[in-house]
């Protein structure tokens, strides 16, 4: 950290040796100081916020601007998709919002007018760490939660190769692997997402669990989802049926089905797990990505796929790594070709101010030189304006 | 004191042995013959003699503590550097006469090269009064007075010194006196300080008096010497006072600036290189940018993903509020993460010198932007774990 004298010109400001900005609490100042001229007329809040709450409704003009989503669509649609560190300011700001950009605005964009007959298309997020794609992905959610879609959000795939303390045997395939804890949890997630699906559709076989259990055709998806929430063990099998089921009726028209995965390179990379005689599992002989990868592929229609490739919980892959054919490899590549790659990029100058501002509206930035230009310079310096590091930055200020 | 007997009829001169302190001094012997007078008790026939020492005190010696160097010694040794300067030239090619302290350094450095770190170890050839260290005289003579009339000070340069600039400070008070009487007086106003110059330190004052000060004893005659030179002086009192001041090298003079170069674009840039522990940078910093920095061809975002090393980065360019101004490309190699990052920021604080004025340089400097780091890895010793850590020390 820098100490003594770091300004020429302004040699007053005395900094404390230690840290480069020092702490203290003021009220912040009168925010009119740094707006732009053009839109000095206007109220403050326009600059950071909008009041348009539907992602339907987001165009060009709300780019950068910080939409509001309700609390209640943060209960049932995002009850596990957001990245840790968006929930916790969700917590402390007490209010989610996000931020409008223009990855997301042209992934909308596409969603718009897709073509229901066509196979499925996939659009893969990628970009450098923290630009952004994981809450892109979630503005693409709310939206489709928003137009009445059946949400198939993973959270991230890279949690379902590694760490997992127990790995059993699959009931249905001897060869594969179960995986009950994070089937069942994510099992549960799943109902509170899409509740009012899950008694329209319909089961179009019989499965049989164990010898006193078995699901009969054509009762509501629900009990699939109850019976893996209730028998952990058979967990990962429901999981399994129910992408099946979901597939095969998507095209039917009754729903419009959106896959979302966050991390999908997982699904090609390899695992940490091991067997009891520690050799290493690839990633299909786990029975959930073994079907995942099913889901992935473009052979069904009504729906959409949007993924994310990131580096940050994969395995096995280089820091700098952070382009598709980088992190998928050559299989996954191969697999998911063809798709629809969008880059998600730092933030643009406009972005940059609109977050800054927003932090400042919330009193997030409780420096006194938070709010002056040369503030805002050296936070663009040292994040260079990638919005991860931007907010890691402004957590100590 | 040895009895010697000798055979009769003989006379011999006893050498006489101080007691045991003495280092000889080449050539010169300071042992006193004393010639012991033989006695003859009255009365005596007896051709054998019985010789006895006399003692004679020892008042024109001087106590012998260090090696002292004779003058003469001094002398002998100052024919013989200048003999060895000429034959020096003479190998070298060069002209005896015009035969410089520097041309020996560099004749001497070229004919014995000495791979040794300590620089005072190397082999060196310079004049004999830098080398010997200077003595004192024998302060008093034959009879035992001293010649100095202060000799009973105990500090007698010192104590003589002051009373000389006491002096001269009185000639001018008389002479202002006398000035003022005729009306004559003018104030003449000088600038006796000037930057380049400075008072001798006390190392230095009691190496030219040969004689050990106190801090008072220097503080005192520093004072005097300001009271003396704050008066309008003629130049021989100048000429008292410059000998006790020395100069001073401004630093920022030593700051080479380049200048500014020129792309095919026509953007100015300026490159400029680092160093920090065992990383080396090379820097390039190009004007009309946008705060852009590129390390090794990778962004500094992802090359440097603690937050600590941007901050390094970001220092000479927040020093001189040009935070966005310069777009900067840089190759370094070497040392960690650290190491990198303080390479690059004293590579791109001296590439910035191009653009800037010579007092925001001079800034610089004082922030200590311009200087490299000399801290280097200490090296670990034998007998110790590491460096500085000694082994567990077990009682037993």
């Amino acid at each position: 950290m820098l100490k003594g004298m770091t300004r020429l010109i302004s040699s007053v400001h005395k900094l404390d040796p230690g840290r480069f900005l020092h702490i203290g609490t003021q009220a912040p100042q009168c925010l009119a100081a740094h707006l732009d001229n053009q839109v000095a007329t206007e109220s403050p809040r326009a600059i950071s916020r909008t009041s348009e709450n539907d992602p339907a409704k987001h165009g060009e003009q709300h780019e950068g601007q910080h939409y509001n989503i309700s609390f209640q669509d943060l209960k049932t649609v995002f009850s596990h998709g957001l990245p840790p560190r968006f929930v916790m300011q969700v917590k402390t700001f007490n209010e989610a919002c996000l931020m409008v950009r223009r990855p997301a605005l042209e992934l909308l964009h596409y969603l718009k007018n897709t073509n229901f007959a066509h196979p499925a298309v996939r659009y893969v997020f990628y970009g450098e760490k923290g630009t952004g794609k994981t809450l892109s992905l979630c503005h693409s959610i709310h939206f489709c939660a928003k137009q009445d879609w059946l949400i198939l959000h993973i959270p991230d795939a890279h949690l379902w190769v590694k760490n997992c303390r127990d790995l059993l045997q699959s009931t249905y395939n001897k060869q594969r692997f179960d995986q009950p804890l994070e089937a069942s949890t994510w099992l549960k997630n799943f109902k509170t997402a899409n509740e009012h699906f899950l008694s329209q559709i319909k089961v179009q076989e019989k499965y049989v669990w164990n010898k006193r259990e078995s699901t009969e055709k054509g009762s509501p998806l629900g009990e699939v989802v109850e019976q893996g929430i209730m028998r952990v063990r058979n967990a990962t099998d429901a999981v399994g049926i129910v992408l099946k089921e979901l597939k095969r009726q998507s095209s039917s028209g009754i729903f419009r089905l959106l896959v979302a995965v966050d991390g999908v390179n997982a699904l090609w990379g390899r695992t940490t797990l091991k067997r009891e005689d520690k050799s290493p599992i690839a990633p299909e002989e786990l029975a959930f990505i073994y079907n995942l990868r099913k889901m992935v592929k473009n052979d069904w229609q009504g729906g959409a796929i949007v993924l994310t490739v990131s580096q940050t919980g994969s395995l096995f892959k280089p820091r700098k790594a952070y382009l598709p054919q980088e992190l998928l490899g050559k299989e996954g590549f191969d697999a998911l070709d063809p798709f629809i790659p969008i880059l998600v990029s730092n933030y643009n100058p406009k972005e940059f101010e609109s977050c800054i501002h927003y932090y400042l509206e919330n009193n997030w930035l409780q420096h006194e030189k938070a709010h002056t230009e040369e503030g805002k310079k050296e936070l663009l310096f040292l994040s260079n304006r990638n919005p991860g590091q931007l907010e890691r930055l402004c957590a100590y200020l | 004191m040895a009895a010697l007997r000798v055979s009769c009829g003989a006379a011999a001169s006893y050498r006489l042995f101080l007691g045991g302190r003495v280092s000889f001094a080449r050539g010169q012997g300071l042992w006193k013959a004393a010639a012991a007078k033989p006695q003859r008790s009255p009365g005596c026939q007896i051709l054998r003699l019985r010789h006895t020492t006399v003692v004679t005190t020892r008042k024109n010696v001087a106590v012998l503590r260090r090696e002292t160097y004779t003058v003469d010694f001094i002398k002998k040794q100052i024919e013989e550097f200048n003999i060895g300067k000429r034959h020096l030239a003479n190998m070298m090619g060069e002209d005896p006469e015009t035969f410089t302290q520097e041309d020996i350094d560099r004749a001497i450095a070229y004919l014995f090269p000495s791979g040794l770190f300590e620089k005072r170890a190397r082999p060196i050839m310079k004049h004999p009064e830098e080398i010997f260290p200077k003595q004192r005289a024998i302060q008093w003579g034959e009879d035992g007075r001293p010649f100095h009339f202060l000799f009973y000070t105990g500090k007698q340069s010192y104590y003589s010194l002051m009373h000389e600039a006491y002096g001269k400070l009185l000639d001018v008070e008389n002479r202002q006196d006398q000035l003022r009487a005729k009306g004559l007086f003018s104030e003449k106003t000088k600038a006796k300080d000037p930057i380049g110059s400075r008072w001798l330190i006390k190392e230095e004052l009691e190496e030219m008096l040969v004689e050990k000060l106190s801090d008072q004893d220097y503080a005192q005659f520093i004072r005097l010497l300001e009271r003396l030179s704050a008066l309008p002086c003629d130049a021989a009192e100048e000429e008292f006072v410059g000998r006790f001041r020395r100069s001073v090298t401004i630093q920022s003079k030593k700051q080479l600036i380049e200048p500014l170069q020129y792309d095919e674009k026509g953007v100015a840039f300026s490159t400029g290189q680092g160093n920090r522990k065992t990383a080396k940078a090379k820097v390039a910093v190009y004007d009309h940018g946008s705060g852009r920095i590129e390390v090794n061809g990778v962004d500094y975002l992802l090359y440097f993903p603690v937050t600590q090393d941007r901050e390094q980065l970001m220092f000479p360019f927040h020093f001189l509020d040009r935070l966005g101004e310069h777009d900067v490309t840089c190759t370094v190699s070497g040392g960690g993460r650290a190491a990198q990052a303080g390479a690059i920021r004293l590579a791109t604080a001296r590439a910035l010198c191009s653009f800037v004025t010579e007092d925001e340089v001079e800034w610089m400097r004082q922030a200590g932007l311009l200087t490299a780091d000399p801290r280097v890895r200490e090296r670990k010793k034998p007998g110790q774990e590491g460096a500085r850590r000694k082994f567990t020390w077990k009682k037993r």
